[in-house]
């Protein structure tokens, strides 16, 4: 079913960026959705619904915690937040993501050598 | 415990991810409604931004379980009921397999039973049967035995070799015992010093024989099967240090041996001492079975280079008397061929076996194909579901391991009823008891067996499985999703599998119908055989032994025979009665010596070669149905006057003096102080051995002669002889009781043994034969039967799948014969290529059952032509059913069909 052209985001990439916006705010999954699309100015093509699955990974490893509440729009969602390993999680991805950038970075700079 | 946790909370975490999902979709939708879009513009909106719910939801669960386990839980409940929902498929296809199995299982036990398991011994890896050829002891060293070891030679070993642990002989014998019921004649094992050492099987109570039990005229005694102390004693314990009355001679009980004891593959009562007497030990008396135990890693190679380097030593050691030369035993060429024992009670068995299996096998790869055709149809049935399936995110390697999970759930379902069959089976097998099978009580299902049931399950349900699987769980064009389950033409390509599948039947039937069309042949060649006897069924066989402790003096043993023989025929209904010293395929260890004709003459120290020696009463030819090809038979008068006379075989006579008729006349010795016989009668061969073998060149004696035992004038008898009865009678109770008591009116003290029809000789000689008649038989006839299943399967298919062409055919004017014309023609046409596959297969592997055909060739173009002509045949019919089925089709019906 993978038909359109289109580049997977890799590995882990996708709970980063959830955990990094849940730490800002809780929220629930439409609004964690529509802040990553607007945040990534849509560059990012994201199926909305493979945003789910990922969030039942964080789940399963405790990484965030979900309560049913009521949301701005007045409905009734699951309300995710960042626990405290989540939050120590985050932190060790993005500094191993931060080096491996740096580390691609240099070696897709042309001139440079 | 969180994985606990998580496991029972699962059902309401769906639940939530599901609505949570739901709650996704409608903000979105309520978003774009929002910005201007129709409701149901947005809600398609919505779901395209989404992707696929189910997927996700999928995913979304699959984080939650142990993925491999659980899918695989999953593909089972929905086999189950995909195969609940079609119980027809399910019923036909886990019978079909069933039967396969259980046949497979059944014959399987078998093998590992008989020629998988080890012996019943510690460590009988270590034990070998003593064996050695002689080439040049024709008669002597026989077929099935090679020669045997003669007293000396156990000396000679036991004292002299380096190689083995303990080493001794033994014989099968029997005796009379008397003084505890009724006179019984039992089965006796004598054994020598190393025997039961050799076996190292402790005794269940009191103690193995020592030397000192070995001495001649020292203490008699005795030991006792497990069988016999529970039949005679009652298993009394106190049974140890009493005395039974054996040939009656008075013997103390020393011991007991364990239940399911037996030596090799004799069952005995008692096991009586040999007691050789060591002084009067000559080289000769080739008559002990020979066994000893290997010391720790020594090789068979180096036994049998110990025992060449010891056959000079026994040769210096001992003589045949004075004046004799001991090494004439050079001119033998005997030749040491030790092998583990558990070769010598398997005997020949296993090529038949082996056969059996390999056929049993045939016919389940049939019965997979059959399956894997139902399947087929099935699968293409069912191709909607798979396109729904596929079309809904299955991926290719899902549908084809629920496919797989399907048929290999429908092996092992096949399978368990198959172990089913295969436990009656083997009870009905051990029951019956056929063909001398050696081991036949250790027969069992065993873990082993079942085992091989459930690889045999799994692999066959892989195997059927994975073509239909392979060949439709990949198809996910769109245009499937429109047009499976529509037949609006059948591809070639679908055909082929099933074509190839009927074919590949047809080539296995014909392996199997060939083989077993062979062995028929073979049993009728074997039936064709004069064996030198006739009507075998009216022909009411005893053996009777009078011991020396009995009647002592010679001549009144013979006018005993005699008196019995004339009792016999008193009983009403019995037409004449003559008795021998064996039938022939009795199968008891018989007599072979040279024998000098007075008319040739001989260079020194040349030994003739060995000849049969058989004794016959007067009247035993009429009774057997023996023919006399030249002169006479001996006459009581010639008997009781000790006339030196003797008839020969036919071929004897033919090859000493050229025809039979010379014969006659001539004078017979068998050693130089032995006065000479003439020859009074020529009777045809007799295949002594067994129908398959060449008759022996055999010497008649009276049964009451001079020097009978070797030199010496001494009057002696035979004791132990076979009275054959001619009688309609023959065989029931009736008759038989009658037979005790005429026996019993002569002396009350006689045993009566081997008690049996002729017939039942005959049978038991071509046992092998109609045992692997029966097993093909079986075989062939299941191969033609699924066959035929297969092929009137694929033909009503494609005419079911052809309805509508056929119609349109038919409209067009198109005759309704050329309709079964064209149907039959693609019928033969798969049939003739399986057929001439099978032909050119079967003409190599025929090949492997030489060694089971008498008479006929493996490569019999009779039975080939037969089988190709039959199966053919079969083939036609099999298409004509659903042929003319399809020439009935109402072309209006068949236009409007869909």
């Amino acid at each position: 079913m993978k038909k359109t052209p289109k580049r997977d985001l890799f590995p882990g990439a996708l709970e980063m960026m959830i955990l990094q916006t849940l730490r800002r705010q809780p929220s629930h999954g439409y609004a964690l959705v529509q802040h990553i699309k607007q945040t990534s100015h849509d560059l990012l093509q994201i199926e909305e619904g493979s945003l789910y699955p990922a969030l039942q990974r964080l789940l399963k490893e405790e990484l965030v915690k979900a309560e049913w509440g009521v949301s701005s729009t007045n409905r009734r969602v699951r309300i995710y937040k960042l626990t405290a390993a989540g939050a120590k999680h985050l932190e060790l991805e993005v500094s191993s993501f931060e080096r491996m950038l740096e580390g691609i970075t240099h070696v897709l700079a042309p001139g440079e050598l | 415990m969180n994985w606990l946790r998580q496991l029972f909370s699962r059902r309401r975490m769906y639940g939530e991810l599901s609505e949570e999902i739901q709650e996704h979709l409608e903000e979105k939708t309520a978003e774009l409604v929002a910005g201007g879009m129709s409701r149901e513009e947005a809600a398609y909106a919505a779901r395209r931004e989404f992707g696929n719910v189910n997927l996700v939801e999928e995913n979304g669960r699959d984080i939650w379980r142990w993925l491999a386990i659980e899918n695989f839980f999953a593909d089972v409940r929905y086999s189950l009921r995909m195969l609940g929902r079609n119980p027809m498929f399910t019923a036909v296809g886990m019978l079909t397999i069933a039967i396969g199995i259980g046949a497979n299982t059944a014959v399987f036990s078998v093998v590992n039973s008989v020629l998988l398991k080890p012996l019943n011994y510690p460590r009988s890896q270590e034990l070998v049967a003593l064996t050695k050829i002689a080439p040049g002891a024709a008669g002597l060293a026989d077929f099935r035995n090679g020669l045997l070891l003669s007293p000396s030679m156990y000396f000679t070993y036991a004292e002299q070799n380096r190689t083995f642990q303990a080493l001794g002989v033994w014989v099968p014998d029997t005796a009379n015992v008397t003084g505890l019921a009724e006179p019984e004649q039992v089965r006796t094992v004598d054994v020598s010093d190393g025997v039961l050492q050799a076996l190292a099987v402790s005794p269940t109570l009191g103690r193995w024989f020592s030397q000192e039990d070995q001495i001649r005229r020292g203490p008699e005694r005795v030991m006792l099967s497990y069988g016999y102390w529970q039949r005679r004693f009652a298993g009394d314990r106190t049974v140890v240090g009493r005395n039974v009355l054996v040939d009656s001679r008075s013997r103390e009980i020393i011991g007991v041996m364990p239940q399911g004891f037996r030596f090799l593959d004799t069952d005995f009562d008692l096991i009586v001492p040999l007691a050789f007497e060591r002084g009067k030990a000559i080289l000769a008396g080739f008559g002990y079975h020979g066994i000893a135990r290997l010391k720790p890693g020594v090789a068979i190679a180096e036994a049998n280079t110990d025992m060449i380097r010891m056959l000079p030593i026994w040769m210096d050691s001992w003589s045949n008397g004075p004046g004799t030369n001991s090494h004439i035993y050079e001119t033998w060429k005997i030749t040491p061929m030790i092998h583990p024992l558990k070769q010598e009670v398997l005997g020949n068995i296993n090529e038949v076996l082996w056969v059996v299996m390999g056929t049993i096998g045939l016919v389940m790869m049939i019965a997979c194909a059959n399956v894997t055709n139902l399947l087929l149809v099935r699968v293409e049935s069912r191709q909607q579901e798979l396109a729904v399936r596929a079309a809904l995110g299955a991926g290719w390697a899902r549908i084809v391991r629920g496919l797989l999970v399907e048929s290999v759930l429908l092996g092992l379902m096949g399978g368990a009823l198959g172990v089913g069959f295969a436990y009656a089976g083997v009870h009905f097998l051990v029951a019956t008891g056929p063909a001398n099978l050696p081991r036949l009580s250790e027969i069992s299902v065993d873990t082993r067996t079942l085992e091989f049931a459930f690889l045999v399950s799994v692999l066959s349900g892989l195997l059927f499985g994975l073509i239909p699987a392979l060949k439709y769980a990949g198809r996910r064009k769109t245009l499937d999703l429109r047009s499976a389950g529509r037949a609006i033409s059948v591809s070639r390509e679908r055909h082929r599998a099933r074509n190839l599948l009927v074919i590949g039947q047809m080539a296995m039937a014909v392996v199997l119908l060939v083989s077993a069309g062979l062995m028929i042949r073979t049993f009728k060649a074997l039936r064709s055989v004069d064996p030198g006897f006739t009507d075998a069924q009216r022909l009411q066989l005893m053996r009777i032994s009078i011991p020396g402790s009995l009647v002592a003096e010679p001549e009144r043993v013979t006018r005993m025979q005699n008196e019995i023989a004339d009792k016999l025929g008193a009983i009403p209904g019995v037409k004449s009665v003559g008795f021998a010293s064996e039938m022939p395929m009795e199968g008891f260890d018989s007599d072979w010596d040279a024998i000098y004709a007075q008319d040739k003459t001989y260079s020194e120290g040349e030994i003739p070669p060995l000849r049969l020696y058989k004794h016959l009463s007067p009247g035993f030819l009429e009774t057997s149905g023996t023919r006399i090809i030249a002169g006479r038979e001996l006459t009581w008068t010639e008997v009781y006057g000790l006339r030196p006379v003797a008839m020969v075989s036919e071929n004897l006579a033919r090859e000493m003096w050229g025809t039979p008729s010379a014969a006659i006349g001539k004078r017979l010795r068998e050693y130089s102080s032995m006065q000479w016989h003439e020859v009074i009668g020529v009777l045809q061969d007799v295949r002594e051995n067994g129908v398959q073998e060449k008759s022996p060149e055999t010497v008649y004696w009276p049964p009451l002669m001079k020097g009978l035992f070797g030199p010496g004038p001494v009057v002696q008898a035979v004791r132990t002889v076979t009275f054959a009865i001619r009688s309609e009678r023959a065989g029931t109770q009736a008759f038989l009781n009658e037979v005790r008591q005429a026996v019993w009116s002569v002396n009350s003290n006689l045993p009566l043994a081997s008690v049996q029809t002729m017939q039942n000789v005959y049978d038991k000689s071509v046992a092998r034969t109609s045992f692997t008649l029966v097993m093909l038989g079986i075989a062939g006839t299941m191969a033609v039967a699924l066959g035929m299943i297969g092929i009137y399967g694929v033909i009503s298919y494609t005419v079911s799948q052809r309805r509508r062409e056929i119609g349109i055919r038919l409209a067009l004017g198109a005759q309704r014969g050329d309709v079964l014309q064209m149907l039959l023609g693609q019928g033969a046409r798969t049939a003739l290529v399986g057929v001439a596959i099978g032909i050119g297969s079967a003409l190599g592997l025929t090949e492997l059952m030489r060694s089971l055909l008498f008479g006929v060739s493996a490569q019999d173009p009779v039975t080939f032509a037969g089988v190709a002509v039959l199966l053919t045949f079969v083939a036609l019919l099999a298409s004509y059913i659903p042929a003319r089925r399809a020439t009935l089709v109402d072309p209006t019906v068949a236009l409007r069909y869909e």
